[in-house]
């Protein structure tokens, strides 16, 4: 059989590609699709079906295709599921048909279609259920490794994807005659046009179905116009280009395919994902034919007519001698013309009883397929007409159904679509969508001439809302002949009829669906998987639809549709999250100090985005602990330097600064002395702790507020909110300033002796102090407060200067017996006081469980305060603050361990709380434990047994007081 | 997904943090009734159809009252909510 035919507009014949499929070395030609190439070279079965592993070929000539998937070898690996309809050919492509072992030929799994009785609808429902102790050990697995359409390749995509964003006056999706007028009318009244169309080749139908437009061929009017918009330059083409999502605001989502067609792409990115936000947008993404279902319909050579006239058309496949099943005027005008062009139509089969017109070929009408023959591929087909059955010998069977409108993202926000009688097929509610609109065949006007009509029209109206003027632009003839048709959904005579090929679905399943109750369209789509496959049953929904209706004596309105959702194409990860790997999904904020804490060899720890050093090794440490308690020692007994730069920083400045830090504050600080600093506890309206920090007043109007370092975000937006929505008139001003001041605490013994290097003199400042000081030229602040509860300080500089600052003081500290501590040190610091952090503020917590309660003003209002007073946020059944010892000072404490009485099992009933924060001390030379126990403050001395379940250690503790060392607080205030 | 900002004009969705019902403006008095509190923290409209939404457009830092339709995905105005009201 000869298989390419003469012509073929989308192909160079002198330029062969070759390629293989399948291990077997094939040519091809340069403009051709895989499918294309496939069809060819005569490869019948191009992959297996998902249930039944039965041999599918080549439905369709576009991203519909439900059968043709294929894993394509790129960067080294399979990708799975491509669809070879939409896969350009370049020279090297390596594909292999996928589901189906050893071979796509002889696939040992097919021995399924033989168990086809026992497979039905809801058949894991009703198989995998009992026993129940089968579930995880033997049911699952088997299920998972049949499931699933396509492998996943294992390894790391290696694969470059982009990310673009476009902005237009006006988005037109699809390049058929319709979306040409609108584009072409929008781009000469001025306004920005962006067209997209998903083909390589933009023109839709007519590049496939011939005809003439403006009088000449439909093919040249195409390029005519092209041209012209590509002269434009208010007019963007994007080829290759798939919208798959509609959203609020005029935003489209879309898929480029850049570089998946070339050979070599180099830096070229596979795919790029598009944000496209049009101020209008025009639906003109045409129409789909729909299958019927027969008996034996899913037997490679059978096609939908549009795609046996597309790849005759473009692609110049010869498919043999031709059958046509079809039940509109569409199917019959197509034959006629494939025809006269030089295709060997067998015959033309119509359901309808009143069909006549002249042609070269038998047309059978009243008639129907009944049932088709041929192992590998169709060889035969069997027809019933007034109840007699006869046998054509064919290798191709065109179907046409008729046409559904590509209204899936008209429905995407939600609307539901209306039922049209007339041409038997759901058709877009005109204004469901803000600024979207569908014309032409997506709206079911399906004559070219009505299409070229429909495009101007859009357009006209889109411009007019735009405030555009529309120009005058003359109408070019075409053919406008009417679509007229009979429903015919399935044949009803004995053998499987498929409705969703890749699925196997088949109309029997949909009936047995509606007979066990799942007669609702939605739940018949989830009992026989209907719909889900990567084509997500772009052929076969409506059908299915059709179908469950006549078992359920229901219309097809009233039945209803499935819920469209995005993406209406399949859309690959990589392109989802381009830009987004590796530190494009998590970037890294950094320290003045980074490149200096780095280089003396701290491993960091991330904080929120920042990055810290979690200790400073030395040679000859055994492990990190040395380190830390090393760095504990130099705070407790000399002086240790840390860069706190990451901590939040709000400059509050106005005359009503200190009345609004009232309101946020469960404290008052419109009190606070100028020079004077205050540990503060904000609260969420509903009563539980936001965050703590301090609070300084640098001047009369003037505070600089301290959030911590996870919750600088959250509190920042906390007081633009109070203050815009509570505070409205108040003067004053919100700024965060954390990146601008670098901050550096100086804490131990000798931390005064320290400071007198940088400032000249041991600076004069009180506990909970503030003053401004030069550090040489550079004007600072210093702060004295303390997180380690040795004497501390704070200095800040402008953050230009950190890295100098921060230099400076570790060398002097070091020259004192001290040096710089990381992460792991302060947190053991503040543990041995008992001093908080966002490991017990953890959202569920109350300033009376951190026993804070003190902090807590009566005398005013303030944000949370009427909530934190409600019944159940104090009183003896809640998780209070303790401290936990171990009885045997060696004993590891565990952070997220759970706390018994000591004789009762490790139940959820005998909790009597859980570990937050632990440490070893090596002060007190003791694990410590910082822990929220029910009714905690009034069990300190109680022994009670801790128990990590999760990593097996078990030890008794006694609750104490959460201060462990110098509860009095002298050595910070000296 | 669009919204508009008095201070940026229309920016993108990823811009803007939502914390739902602009009910939450109407913080009931110190001495207001439990069930006065408790309506104002726990119980907020999640309507299909017009909605009062707060919106925080985190560049500028402005929070908004943002009025759309949750079924026709129409924007139909948006305040700072200093101006709302
Ligand atoms: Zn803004």
């Amino acid at each position: 059989m000869k298989r390419r035919a003469s012509g073929g507009s989308a192909i160079e014949r002198a330029r062969g590609v070759p390629f293989r499929f399948d291990g077997r070395e094939m040519r091809g030609c340069r403009g051709d699709t895989l499918a294309s190439a496939l069809l060819a070279n005569g490869v019948r079965p191009v992959g297996r079906s998902f249930k039944y592993h039965r041999p599918r070929g080549v439905l369709t000539a576009g991203s519909e295709e439900p059968n043709a998937l294929v894993e394509l070898k790129r960067d080294g690996a399979y990708q799975p599921n491509i669809r070879a309809t939409l896969q350009e050919l370049h020279p090297g492509l390596e594909a292999r048909a996928q589901n189906c072992w050893p071979s796509v030929r002889r696939d040992v799994l097919a021995v399924n279609d033989l168990l086809a009785p026992f497979l039905s609808a809801g058949f894991y429902y009703k198989t995998f259920m009992w026993p129940r102790a089968f579930w995880e050990g033997l049911y699952e697995p088997l299920i998972r490794r049949a499931a699933g359409l396509g492998r996943l390749p294992r390894a790391y995509d290696a694969s470059l994807h982009e990310r673009a964003f476009a902005f237009c006056d006006l988005l037109v999706i699809g390049s058929g005659p319709t979306g040409l007028m609108a584009a072409l009318t929008a781009g000469r009244a001025g306004a920005d046009v962006v067209l997209v169309e998903e083909d390589r080749q933009m023109g839709g139908l007519p590049l496939s179905q011939g005809g003439q437009i403006d009088g000449r061929g439909a093919d040249g009017w195409v390029q005519r116009v092209l041209r012209e918009l590509q002269g434009l330059p208010n007019v963007r083409l994007m080829p290759r280009t798939s919208v798959f999502g509609v959203y609020d605001g005029g935003v489209f989502g879309a898929l480029e395919r850049v570089g998946q067609h070339l050979a070599e792409p180099g830096l070229v990115p596979r795919e790029c994902y598009w944000r496209i936000t049009a101020k209008r947008a025009i639906l003109a993404s045409g129409a789909l034919e729909r299958p019927i279902a027969h008996p034996g319909n899913d037997r490679p050579g059978v096609m939908l007519l549009s795609a046996v006239a597309s790849y005759w058309q473009r692609w110049a496949v010869d498919p043999g001698r031709v059958v046509v099943f079809g039940n509109n005027d569409h199917a019959l005008t197509t034959a006629q013309a494939l025809a006269a062009e030089g295709m060997q139509i067998a015959a033309y089969i119509d359901s309808r009883e009143d069909v006549a017109g002249e042609a070269p070929f038998p047309l059978r009408a009243g008639a129907e397929v009944v049932g088709t023959r041929g192992r590998q591929g169709l060889r035969e087909v069997t027809i019933r007409a007034r109840g007699r059955e006869s046998r054509i010998a064919c290798d191709t069977l065109g179907l046409s159904g008729g046409w559904n409108p590509t209204l899936a993202l008209t429905c995407h926000q939600g609307a539901r679509p209306v039922w049209d009688e007339a041409i038997a097929a759901f058709v877009p509610r005109p204004g469901m969508l803000p600024g979207l609109e569908a014309a032409g065949a997506a709206r079911g006007c399906f004559s070219t001439a009505a299409c070229l009509a429909d495009g101007v029209e859009a357009a006209r109206a889109a411009l007019a809302e735009l405030g555009l003027t529309a120009p005058d632009i003359a109408l070019p003839e075409a053919d406008d002949s009417p679509y007229t048709l009979r429903p015919l959904w399935q044949v009803k005579a004995p053998g499987r009829a498929w409705l969703d090929f890749a699925n196997d679905v088949t109309t029997k399943d949909v009936k047995l669906a509606a007979q066990e109750g799942f007669a609702s369209v939605e739940h018949m789509k989830r009992y026989t998987t209907q719909g889900m496959a990567p084509d997500q049953g772009k052929s076969s929904n409506m059908g299915a639809l059709a179908v469950l209706a006549d078992a359920t004596g229901g219309s097809i309105p009233g039945t209803g549709t499935t819920t469209f959702r995005p993406p209406f194409v399949p859309v690959s990860i990589g392109a989802l999250g381009a830009g987004a790997r590796g530190k494009g999904f998590r970037p890294e904020r950094r320290t003045t100090s980074d490149t200096q804490v780095r280089a003396l060899g701290a491993p960091m720890i991330e904080a929120g985005l920042w990055y810290r050093p979690s200790y400073f090794p030395k040679p000859g440490d055994p492990d990190w602990r040395t380190a830390c308690n090393r760095e504990v020692g130099y705070v407790r007994k000399a002086v240790g330097v840390c860069d706190v730069s990451t901590l939040g920083k709000i400059a509050v400045q106005g005359p009503d600064a200190g009345r609004f830090l009232d309101f946020v504050y469960t404290g008052t600080m419109s009190r606070l002395a100028v020079g004077r600093v205050r540990y503060g506890l904000m609260l969420r309206e509903d009563g539980h702790v936001m965050d703590d920090g301090t609070c300084a007043r640098l001047g009369e109007q003037d505070y600089l507020v301290t959030t911590t370092t996870a919750a600088a975000g959250e509190v920042m937006r906390h007081l633009e909110f109070v203050q815009q929505a509570f505070c409205r008139g108040w003067q004053l001003r919100l700024c965060s300033v954390t990146e601008q001041w670098a901050q550096m605490a100086i804490a131990g013994p000798l931390a005064g002796e320290l400071l007198a290097h940088v400032l000249g003199e041991v600076p004069d400042l009180p506990f909970m102090g503030y003053q401004p000081v030069q550090v040489g030229p550079v004007a600072a602040r210093l702060f004295r407060i303390s997180f380690s509860g040795e004497r501390g300080y704070e200095l800040a500089v402008p953050a230009r200067y950190g890295a100098d600052l921060f230099r400076q003081l570790v060398a002097l500290a070091e020259g004192l017996g001290g040096g710089a501590y990381g992460m792991e040190a302060l947190n053991v610091l503040r543990i041995e006081k008992g001093f908080l952090t966002h490991a017990e503020i953890d959202g569920f917590v109350t300033a009376f469980d951190l026993g804070l309660q003190g902090m807590m003003s009566r005398k005013k209002d303030f944000i949370g305060k009427a909530a934190s007073g409600r019944p159940g946020l104090t009183g003896a059944e809640r998780l209070q603050l303790v401290g936990l010892r171990p009885q045997d000072p060696t004993a590891e404490l565990t952070a997220g361990a759970h706390l018994y009485p000591r004789e009762a099992p490790a139940k959820a009933t005998h909790g009597q709380g859980h570990v937050k924060s632990v440490c070893y001390s090596p002060t007190l030379g003791t694990w410590l434990g910082l822990a929220l126990v029910t009714n905690g403050r009034a069990r300190h001395g109680e022994m009670l047994r801790l128990d990590d379940g999760l990593r097996g250690n078990r030890c008794e503790v006694t609750l104490c007081d959460p201060v462990f060392f110098d509860p009095e607080g002298g050595r910070m205030r000296d | 997904m669009r919204l508009p900002c008095p201070c940026c004009g229309w920016r993108d969705l990823r811009e803007f943090t939502c914390i739902g019902a602009a009910d939450y403006l109407e913080r009931p008095t110190a001495d207001a009734p439990p069930e006065a509190w408790d309506a104002y923290l726990h119980v907020r409209d999640n309507p299909a159809g017009p909605a009062r939404e707060l919106w925080y457009h985190d560049p500028c830092g402005t929070w908004l009252v943002v009025e759309r339709d949750t079924v026709m995905h129409a924007v139909t105005g948006s305040r700072a909510v200093e101006d709302a009201q």
